[in-house]
């Protein structure tokens, strides 16, 4: 009886061109090597994507050091800071319009874009434009410097936010930047590509090249790169590591994660639901600290999955430009393939898969929200990152326990807890390895709050003082 | 005239004093070139013995207060000051230095180790912070020991530049397999017996003497060490590529200088992890 | 619909202490949390179709409400014909569940509403404070009912909830609940209003609506409309996952009324989603949930007129009430 009217986002405000080349130097280059991004909702093709070679790696790196050296290393910080504020400013000004954007080419919902991914992008630009002038603070010493040639390459769950995290502190710290967005989401990227034009940021500070992991293993490797920072999967986080070896390239990254969202039986239950929904199905669950393990006490686990269930139903899967749209599409077919051969072993594993009544579009990749219950720690779905809205969900009976089983992983990026009871939350936060610690909430960024994990979920952190750092060398 | 009683110079492993598991040992010469003692040649079994050791201390040693820990490395800069005679004369007969600059390598070695103690109880007061997020959340930063360090001490000194790579591993709660100098490791073994005798838990340091090489590919693959520091290491690419297999922290040779009595806070955060909690505030 | 047996619910004979480890065993309220939600579900975005049965399903499920030292016998009338002509224009258009008023004003409201189905309910128990003593709070409501009274708004003493006195707070609402049986042996339908705004914590405000449904009440009702705070969404969503989990526990429904502040159709249309969302459609019913206005119901007109013409309307297109 009140079902909701489609109430889909205008797609007037974006215009994107017909084919992109490379931003370098400040300019773009002439489309070369294209391939098709889509719209993974839709499949619909959106624009022709070049493909860098490794000479045109040589050139945005050559267009990233003459910058460094001729322009943005003699600026003051407090020049350098105005161009990022520029920046923040603009990217307000055109929200709406990155947003729809980053829908279209990503297939999350118009509703994270919108309130979660693109205001997180300008204040990201914000934070850090006020550290410019302040890098003799940030805990290096007097007078700190760059490093010189950033190589940023960032993954496609939150295009124009990695991009962000990325660019913007290392511009504050004085480095001039080559970043290559994932291959299926270089839309946004290619649109802050107009964005430092309006903000007449000199040629060359920041360089888009776009293409597939060929081009980005190129300009990590690049010899005149001096920093390196990725985000993506373990796997490639390993090779970068090795790549880099014997170099004097300092290198942070952000890697995969199997996050523990620890729920006690003294916990807020309600809110508690909504922090696990909030974990493992925002941006369907392509989110590297996803919380993407439910490690619930074993006296509240049938009423705790009743309640998960319930409310699970009423999550609205479909169009991404729907305001209404809770779950958008699987970014790919490639990642829809992978979710599906995981839940599939799961279930052969022994797991049972739950999932509500959704009516799955025709064209594109989707993935109704799952549930995985009677699996244990030994099963393949409770140790790999499945990178989807996929929650695995075991039971524990003592707090010892919880933390042993949230720790049982090699990954470290991120857990939850869930109790009211403040010492409780105080002593699991100290025993849990992993570098953001969310107690009674989840899933929460902020520009000023470090964010990175331990062990095999990388090393560095991005957001704060300590993001900072990364792009910053004081005397050892 | 009385025969001198030798010391049998074994590696430190769990607080205990075993031999090698290999039982191997090599000839260690002075600088004259004369036989000083027969000292152990460690195995990558007795590396993973130690791996062992200092994962089971880890936990203990990390929730000690920083200030008791802060204490115990006090506690060995003063054991350390009460036999500096020793570790001169072993100097010495190692380096052919003269007694001045010996004297000055343990000045230094005590002092560093002072210098760290007092580190225990501030370093996260200077690397932590209160992060002041949009939105109605208490969101805090600390800093917490990496776990278990693998270490390779530099190879041309005997003894600061040990302290120097062990002390900032140690302080904030990280346990530390060190491999000492192949060449130079008569301070490593008598600063075990120091460190025996300072109220540090067994298991905290590991020394293992013998050949870097023999150790160093095995400990930089083990999966259950969560930080190598490179420094007297003679491959460290190849290393730090094995490294790479768990992600490991990796300290490349020659980031941080090792001869001073003052360490480096830069050194000292390497083996810790910045943890941000976040809470929601609400009546 | 099933009884409730409150010792069994509460697992003990009824004692202020036994009531206390009760209703601070409930799960507690994470602040931020749960106006988190609140704040998501209000962006949900209601167009054309739903838009238009929202509108009419506010207008069905509103008390439309006077509740002024100024009311007289003229103003009452005229809002009960306003009721039932909501909008001259339209045939079409609802009329509201119910008039709500002081229990002076029932003869007046009853005889004018007459046959049209429109409740009348009254605010009752030495309203909007309750301090009174229980013999007076307990006349108020029965005069409302002889009156003809088909609803009672009734509120909880907030000085004994506050003080701990769970007890008497249960009692309170046990007696008017017996106060609200008619000579003929049926009972006017119970609203409880805990007054939200006054007990401040959202863990109080939980354990008052597990307190007032464990007493009987029909309804839970956030505000007298007459404080600070009144009607909010977050409070409406806690009260909501109250009665949804005490019907999963025991099978009974219980209704829901946030009332004060509710000014806009836009408001009231966030509100039926919150309703929808957290205790499901079952709860969209004028049975079950309520909105307690005054003026909303010209801005609920005016939005109607504006999906039927495709214009804005404008207050001189509505009538005043």
């Amino acid at each position: 009886m009140f079902e909701y009217a489609p109430a889909p986002e205008s797609r007037k405000l974006v215009t994107f061109q017909s084919s992109y080349g490379h931003f370098i130097g400040g300019k773009f280059t002439k489309p070369s090597n294209t391939y098709q991004t889509i719209s993974p909702a839709t499949e619909e093709i959106l624009a022709e994507i070049s493909t860098a070679t490794a000479k045109d790696v040589d050139l945005a790196v050559a267009a990233a050091r003459n910058a460094y050296e001729k322009v943005w290393s003699k600026l003051s910080g407090a020049e350098r800071g105005k161009y990022l504020y520029r920046i923040a400013r603009i990217i307000q000004e055109r929200a709406r319009e990155l947003a729809i954007a980053e829908t279209l080419n990503n297939g999350k919902p118009i509703k994270e874009t919108r309130d979660a991914d693109i205001p997180l992008v300008s204040a990201w630009f914000f934070y850090y434009a006020g550290w410019a002038d302040k890098l003799d603070y940030a805990g290096l010493g007097v007078n700190p410097k760059a490093h010189g040639v950033a190589a940023q390459v960032i993954p496609w769950n939150f295009p124009l936010m990695m991009l962000a995290w990325k660019i913007a502190p290392a511009l504050a710290a004085g480095n001039t930047v080559v970043l290559k967005p994932a291959e299926t989401t270089p839309l946004t990227a290619l649109l802050f590509a107009e964005i430092c034009q309006q903000a007449g940021l000199p040629d060359g500070v920041v360089n888009i090249i776009t293409g597939f992991g060929q081009s980005g293993a190129d300009l990590i490797a690049h010899k005149d790169v001096n920093k390196v920072a990725f985000t993506g999967s373990t796997g490639v986080g390993r090779l970068i590591a090795k790549q880099v070896a014997g170099t004097n390239k300092k290198v942070t990254l952000e890697l995969g994660g199997k996050a523990a969202n620890i729920v006690f039986d003294d916990a807020p239950l309600d809110q508690a639901v909504e922090g696990i929904i909030n974990g493992i199905f925002f941006n369907q669950g392509h989110v590297c600290c996803a919380g993407s393990r439910l490690l619930v006490q074993e006296s509240i686990q049938d009423e705790l999955l009743k309640k998960l269930k319930k409310r699970m139903e009423t999550l609205k899967l479909g169009d991404p430009l729907d305001k209404n749209t809770d779950i958008g599409a699987i970014n790919s077919k490639v990642q829809l393939d992978k979710i599906t051969k995981l839940v599939k072993l799961g279930v052969k594993e022994g797991g049972e898969a739950w999932a509500p009544n959704c009516e799955i579009p025709k064209k594109g990749f989707w993935y109704a929200p799952t549930v995985i219950t009677g699996v244990a720690p030994t099963n393949t779905v409770v140790r790999e990152e499945i990178f989807g809205p996929v929650l695995s969900v075991l039971s524990f009976r003592t707090p010892a326990e919880a933390v042993a089983k949230a720790n049982n992983t090699p990954f470290g990026l991120s857990a939850g807890i869930w109790s009211e009871k403040g010492s409780r939350i105080l002593k699991v936060a100290d025993q849990l390895n992993a570098g953001v610690i969310w107690a009674n909430t989840f899933n929460q960024f902020d520009p000023a709050s470090p964010f990175g994990g331990f062990k095999e979920s990388g090393y560095g952190r991005e957001g704060g003082r300590h993001g900072l750092l990364a792009y910053l060398k004081g005397d050892n | 005239m009385r025969l001198d009683i030798k010391k049998t110079y074994k590696l430190y492993i769990g607080g205990k004093f075993p031999r090698s598991e290999s039982g191997h040992t090599f000839e260690l010469a002075s600088a004259k070139g004369e036989f000083v003692a027969n000292v152990v040649l460690a195995s990558r079994k007795d590396a993973r013995d130690a791996v062992v050791a200092a994962r089971a201390a880890q936990p203990g040693w990390e929730s000690a207060t920083a200030y008791n820990r802060g204490q115990i490395l006090y506690r060995i800069a003063e054991m350390l000051e009460g036999r500096r005679e020793q570790f001169v004369d072993e100097i010495r007969e190692l380096t052919g230095s003269t007694e001045k600059a010996a004297n000055q390598e343990v000045d230094a070695a005590i002092d560093s180790w002072v210098w760290h103690a007092g580190w225990s109880d501030k370093v996260d007061s200077v690397a932590g912070s209160m992060n002041p997020v949009a939105g109605p959340y208490f969101n805090i930063s600390t800093n917490q020991p990496t776990g278990v360090v693998a270490a390779f001490a530099p190879q041309q000194s005997s003894l600061v530049g040990l302290v120097n790579t062990i002390a900032p591993i140690i302080v904030t709660g990280n346990t530390v397999v060190v491999v000492a100098s192949e060449l130079l490791p008569l301070s490593a073994i008598t600063l075990t017996e120091v460190l025996a005798t300072s109220d540090l838990p067994g298991g905290v340091v590991n020394v293992l003497t013998g050949k870097e090489s023999d150790m160093a590919p095995w400990l930089a693959s083990h999966q259950d060490v969560n930080a190598v520091d490179l420094e007297g290491t003679s491959d460290p690419v190849d290393l730090e590529i094995r490294a790479a297999d768990t992600l490991k922290r990796v300290v490349r040779p020659g980031t941080f200088s090792r001869s001073a009595a003052k360490g480096s806070l830069q050194q000292i955060l390497a083996f810790m992890e910045v943890k941000t909690v976040w809470h929601p505030k609400g009546h | 619909m099933p009884k409730i047996e409150p010792e069994a619910m509460v697992g003990a004979k009824i004692t202020n202490l036994s009531l206390r480890r009760w209703l601070h065993s409930l799960p507690g309220v994470d602040k931020v949390g749960l106006e988190a939600r609140a704040a998501s579900l209000g962006t949900r975005s209601i167009k054309t179709t739903s838009k238009a049965w929202a509108l009419d399903a506010a207008i069905k499920m509103m008390d439309l409400t006077t509740l002024e030292g100024m009311d007289t016998p003229d103003r009452v009338r005229s809002l009960c014909l306003k009721a039932m002509t909501p909008d001259p224009t339209d045939p079409d258009c609802p009329s509201p569940a119910a008039i709500c008023v002081y229990g002076d004003m029932v003869q007046v409201a009853k005889q004018a509403l007459g046959k049209s189905g429109i409740y009348v309910a009254a605010v009752a128990t030495a309203f909007p404070s309750g301090r009174a003593s229980v013999a007076v709070k307990l006349q108020d409501t029965k005069d409302a009912v002889k009156a003809g009274a088909d609803e009672i708004d009734m509120v909880i003493d907030r000085g004994a909830f506050l003080s701990g006195n769970y007890l008497e707070v249960y009692k309170q609402i046990q007696a008017v609940k017996n106060a609200c049986v008619r000579s003929d042996g049926t009972t006017a339908h119970l609203k409880v209003i805990l007054e939200t705004g006054e007990l401040q914590t959202y863990d109080n405000i939980r354990r008052a609506s597990y307190l007032a449904m464990l007493a009987g009440g029909d309804f839970i009702k956030t505000s007298t409309g007459k404080v600070t705070v009144n009607a909010t969404i977050p409070i409406t969503l806690l009260m909501l996952q109250a009665v949804r989990d005490w019907y999963d526990q025991t099978g009974v429904l219980i209704g829901i009324k946030p009332a004060g502040g509710i000014r806009t159709a836009k408001d009231a249309i966030k509100y039926l989603v919150v309703v929808k969302e957290v205790a499901g459609e079952q709860w969209l019913t004028p049975d079950l949930f309520r909105f307690g206005a005054s003026s909303l119901l010209n801005d609920v007109l005016m939005q109607r007129q504006k999906l039927k013409t495709g214009n804005y309307s404008g207050p001189d297109y509505v009538t005043v009430d």
